[in-house]
């Protein structure tokens, strides 16, 4: 009952400029966890993604947004080939993600992590860091591969003699540099960044955010951009996909959802959102409780115990995610908020 | 006479690569119920600061001050014993992250009741009581189940609520939070901002909230301390410093902000680093970094200048509205 192939069409994609080609398309994906939750229970099950579908163009950005626990690093992990689908195809420039050899798709798809301190091998020089990619996936020779490195260096804006430093000698927006090098390193068509500024000072923050603007507009990479961060989501973005729950809520180019959203969650996370403008801020309260346990969703609605607008539809009927004012929403009363 | 009154703080720590002062010449005073936010990056020294005024400087750490006192008492010279008394009392503190600020081996309500013990003497079901009460007010339901919980078994927003609940259990005068909500997400972050200020507010109590984030600042401060490198730059009413920003770093920060992007792509950056530990500038702290830094800016420690609605440690300070540095 999710996001088909058909809505894909007339929802996201379509309202911003099509001129560049779709790289990746993932129609209706599912990863489900099995839980063991002793001897005498039967196994449950953790519906981490289910049905998210989306479409990313070259040179674009596509921001995942939602609180933990709502699967967006489960879908990086789907999406960068880490994990498995349960279900669902994906699609890199039309053809099915099966027909590829694991290699070729790797080239493909790179990520980067949040926090740069966890995601380098403290062992290992930049230089040894950022040809081991080239290493398992090419046949590039040593020198080949050492020039390749000094280039992407060059790109993100590091000297050729940091070469043969160690992480450590790095600051954090230094080192998220390099990880953004490393990610670059196969020529990727698509980028999954999972929070990559979130462990980063403001100013520092910005630095990142315009080198990874720069680097997309030269290589026409596609960002799977993951964020709780409305701000930076409002900044990189062209599309936004606003998961709770392990399912998609809202789904629609930015400016859309971003004038109006349609979906209560959506409304309550800008308004969460703190921001140091001291106009015309939304005076929505924050959800009541918490995220509820994925081992044991609410029926109906996944959010209607925490939204306000929530009637005994919500309870029992689980809203389909549907066209409504350019883009995809899944809330039985989108077209009543305001 | 302000509640807490701090004038020239230092904390230096002793490193292998020589004395670290991550704290240097900071001023500081917080009003009777008032909500002073604390903002700058990482190694500004706004945490160490707070813990100078807690005493939770390890021994590796030196403090000095001309003048340091919570409602008339000197923290200076206070003896370990009155120092107990007073922290967790009039002054309380919550900190960063709260899954790790509780102890896993004990209940939710033990820790809750122990403060209530050891400061207001009340005997075993009055504190049973007022721990109910607290968990009530901090917004945890069915308080009276969640007392024999352990921390693990709470989530992070949770964990927050019984720590800042612990925090006002004897009513304080002062609470300081050190990035109370960094952890959490937004949602549950605008539920403890809701939640603090509303204490706040009620108990007519003062908070310091120490955060990275401006927008965390700018909704809940009356006045607002930016720190740099160990020192405060610029101190000023929370609106008048968001819209006119006078110290070039503050201005700085603030243009980098997404939010005030305006439609710009590319976001305007501070060139360079925060100095580290060897590698502070003479004159002001900021000069390598500052588009506006002259010759006198190298020179000699810069001192607070005071205008009409704050302070800025400039010679220089911008003049416009919105902060562009020109």
């Amino acid at each position: 009952m999710t996001g088909t192939a058909m809505d894909m069409r007339q929802g996201p994609g379509s309202g911003t400029e099509t001129a560049s080609p779709v790289v990746l398309e993932a129609r209706d994906l599912k990863r489900y966890y099995s839980i063991r939750r002793g001897m005498f229970a039967a196994d449950a099950t953790v519906k981490a993604v289910d049905g998210v579908s989306f479409a990313l163009r070259a040179g674009s950005t596509l921001a995942v947004v939602g609180e933990s626990g709502c699967g967006k690093s489960t879908l990086a992990r789907v999406v960068t080939l880490i994990d498995e689908p349960t279900s669902g195809e994906m699609r890199f420039d039309g053809r099915l993600a099966a027909e590829f050899d694991g290699r070729t798709l790797r080239r493909k798809v790179q990520m980067i992590f949040q926090n740069p301190y966890g995601s380098l091998n403290p062992r290992k020089k930049v230089g040894q860091i950022l040809e081991e990619p080239l290493e398992i996936n090419t046949s590039l020779s040593k020198a080949e591969r050492r020039e390749r490195a000094h280039v992407i260096m060059a790109k993100v804006g590091m000297r050729p003699d940091q070469y043969d430093r160690y992480p450590h000698m790095f600051s954090g927006g230094q080192r998220q540099r390099i990880a953004i090098a490393r990610a670059l390193m196969l020529n990727p068509e698509v980028v999954v960044a999972d929070e990559p500024v979130s462990a980063l000072d403001v100013s520092i923050q910005a630095q990142v955010l315009n080198l990874m603007m720069d680097l997309q507009e030269e290589f026409k990479l596609a960002y799977l951009f993951i964020s709780h961060d409305l701000s930076v989501v409002r900044h990189i973005a062209e599309d936004v996909l606003v998961m709770y729950l392990g399912k998609p809520v809202e789904h629609g180019p930015k400016e859309t959802i971003f004038a109006r959203a349609r979906h209560p969650y959506t409304r309550t996370l800008l308004a969460a959102t703190p921001r140091v403008a001291f106009e015309d801020k939304p005076q929505i309260p924050p959800p009541k409780g918490e995220l509820p346990s994925p081992l044991n969703p609410p029926p109906g609605c996944a959010y209607h115990r925490r939204c306000p607008f929530a009637t005994e539809r919500c309870a029992t009927e689980v809203p389909p995610l549907r066209p409504v004012d350019g883009r995809l929403v899944a809330c039985h009363y989108a077209e009543q908020m305001a | 006479m302000p509640l807490l009154d701090i004038r020239n703080l230092s904390v230096e720590f002793a490193t292998r690569s020589g004395t670290f002062r991550a704290v240097d010449g900071v001023d500081l005073h917080v009003e009777e119920g008032e909500v002073l936010g604390i903002v700058g990056e990482s190694g500004s020294g706004k945490s160490v600061t707070s813990l100078a005024v807690m005493g939770l400087i390890g021994h590796n750490g030196r403090i000095v001050a001309d003048r340091m006192e919570f409602a008339g008492t000197d923290l200076r010279s206070l003896s370990p014993r009155q120092r107990r008394r007073l922290t967790g009392k009039d002054v309380a503190m919550v900190f960063q992250e709260p899954m790790s600020s509780l102890n896993p081996c004990f209940t939710v309500g033990f820790q809750i009741m122990e403060t209530l013990k050891v400061h207001e003497g009340l005997d075993r079901a009055q504190r049973r009581r007022r721990a109910i009460e607290l968990l009530d007010q901090v917004g945890i339901p069915d308080p009276e189940s969640r007392l024999s919980a352990f921390p693990h078994q709470l989530s992070g927003g949770m964990s927050q609520r019984v720590m800042i609940a612990m925090a006002i259990a004897c009513s304080p005068r002062l609470l300081i939070a050190d990035e109370p909500t960094t952890a959490l997400d937004v949602t549950i972050q605008k539920q403890i901002l809701d939640l603090l200020v509303s204490l706040q507010r009620d108990r007519g109590m003062a908070l310091v909230l120490i955060t990275h984030d401006m927008g965390v600042v700018a909704e809940t401060a009356h006045r607002v301390a930016v720190m740099y490198a160990g020192q405060v730059v610029e101190t000023r009413p929370a609106r008048a410093l968001f819209e006119a920003p006078r110290h070039p770093y503050t201005g700085a920060l603030l243009d980098a902000l997404p939010e005030r992007a305006l439609g710009r792509r590319r976001l305007p950056t501070i060139p360079g680093v925060v100095p580290g530990i060897a590698d502070r500038p003479p004159g002001c702290v900021f000069n390598p970094r500052c588009p506006k830094a002259q010759a006198d800016c190298r020179m000699g420690p810069i001192p607070m200048f005071p205008d009409e609605t704050g302070a800025a440690r400039c010679l220089h300070p911008l003049r416009q509205v919105g902060g562009q540095a020109a």
